[in-house]
């Protein structure tokens, strides 16, 4: 029998190595597995490379992992927002690496890593400053930077619900990287709201089909999430 | 009387017809979207995944799972859907968006874009979706100010911040009136905010402004 459901943290988290690339789902606060990143701060793997869309906020789960100096690097397209304080003190001094990249180049960097695609031409970015040092080339007249695939070795992701086949649905915009990060990791994890029965999630509704997804674990989040 | 910020948006709104999908930036863009009446079917987008943004919600009866790309509490119109964070850019790189509105910190009189770092040596400057928005949209407006807080032109001739975009900005509603860029051409005046002379606007901007053919 198949089962990809996990009943503690620490067993969601298991192996996770020193030096890894961890993709991190969610857009501020939806859809972000914040119950993983917890998990991986217990964990203990260090000189990360963290992939999210933004670089944390306050003093808690990613600026948290920050703050205890395990991330050798972030890759986000918004690193400085309302709050993102370790962040910012990190890297004025010189205590973390950072790359920007856009917003859709970043979604795109996985869809491809996700598809088997080692790299892709786009037209953001052409001219900018993000687009130094990087292959540039014509088609129809008009100018692409060549982009390369990005790929974790771990993909922490939120969904509302999941199965034990690792099945997953999401629950409106809390969709958002989620399914991208799932299918471009080599290790999967998810945290679900709601574990169901295998075959009770409406085939039609699976977003991320189960082989995408190695580890499910179920996390109530309570009000106002429910 | 130059325009006010909530005039700025409602005169870009006014020029949204029925049946446009719309990205709207975060911060003074962002409120074009109340100018718009809901009875003129304009489908929002947000990077985040979300087509058909409706109002904000009402107390009581806000969804926590459901925000804009600003991180704001929104709604689903009926009609609206979801979609992960690589469709929702497809969106926009592919060339299906209709308009995008951004702020700007200058614009050039070729269509460039600066609106996301200061200097090159910006520390850890956030460019989100800007880029993609710039490349990828149909059309780009930008809603701005027409000088910076200490008086300085952001109606330039080359941008000196860092660009986002090339040469793809077609029109700016600003505090002073509303500007085409036309290409070979430079900024075309299209409309001035009420007592606002030619003459005013063209001593606020760093590029020469065109009178309308």
């Amino acid at each position: 029998m198949i089962n990809k459901i996990v009943q503690s943290m620490a067993e969601a988290l298991e192996g996770v190595k020193d030096g890894s690339t961890i993709l991190i789902g969610g857009f501020g606060k939806v859809g972000q597995p914040d119950a993983l990143i917890e998990a991986l701060i217990e964990q203990g793997a260090t000189d990360l490379t963290c992939v999210c869309n933004n670089a944390g906020t306050g003093r808690e789960g990613l600026a948290r992992l920050m703050e205890l100096r395990r991330v050798r690097k972030i890759i986000c397209s918004f690193p400085r927002s309302t709050g993102s304080v370790v962040f910012e003190e990190l890297y004025k001094e010189g205590k973390i690496e950072l790359e920007i990249v856009p917003q859709g180049t970043m979604a795109e960097r996985m869809r491809a890593a996700g598809a088997g695609v080692p790299a892709f031409y786009t037209a953001t970015s052409h001219g900018t400053l993000l687009a130094r040092g990087k292959e540039e080339r014509e088609f129809g007249g008009k100018m692409y930077v060549m982009e390369r695939a990005l790929h974790g070795d771990v993909a922490l992701v939120e969904a509302w619900e999941g199965d034990r086949w690792g099945n997953l649905a999401y629950k409106d915009s809390g969709r958002n990287f989620n399914p991208v990060m799932a299918t471009a990791a080599a290790l999967t994890i998810a945290q679900v709201a709601h574990i169901r029965e295998l075959g009770e999630i409406d085939p039609e509704r699976v977003h991320t089909p189960g082989l995408f997804v190695q580890r499910v674990i179920e996390f109530k989040r309570g009000a106002p999430w429910t | 009387m130059p325009f006010s910020r909530d005039q700025m948006a409602a005169r870009a709104a006014s020029d949204i017809p029925e049946g446009w999908v719309v990205n709207l930036g975060v911060g003074m863009p962002t409120n074009i979207a109340n100018k718009v009446p809901l009875d003129r079917e304009v489908i929002f987008q947000s990077e985040n995944g979300v087509l058909g943004i409706g109002p904000a919600p009402e107390p009581g009866h806000e969804n926590h799972w459901l925000i804009n790309a600003g991180k704001q509490l929104v709604t689903l119109r009926p009609g609206g859907s979801y979609c992960h964070h690589a469709d929702s850019f497809a969106m926009i790189r592919g060339g299906h968006i209709d308009l995008c509105v951004l702020g700007g910190f200058e614009v050039a009189e070729n269509g460039d874009l600066a609106n996301w770092a200061t200097s090159e040596n910006d520390t850890a400057p956030a460019v989100g979706g800007a880029m993609d928005l710039g490349a990828g949209a149909k059309r780009l407006w930008v809603v701005m100010d027409h000088t910076t807080k200490d008086g300085r032109p952001k109606l330039v001739e080359s941008c000196g911040y860092p660009l986002t975009a090339l040469g793809t900005v077609h029109r700016i509603y600003t505090n002073l009136g509303v500007f085409d860029v036309e290409k070979g051409l430079g900024f075309v005046v299209r409309d001035l905010a009420p007592g606002v002379s030619f003459d005013e606007a063209q001593a606020n901007s760093a590029a020469k402004l065109h009178r309308p053919a």
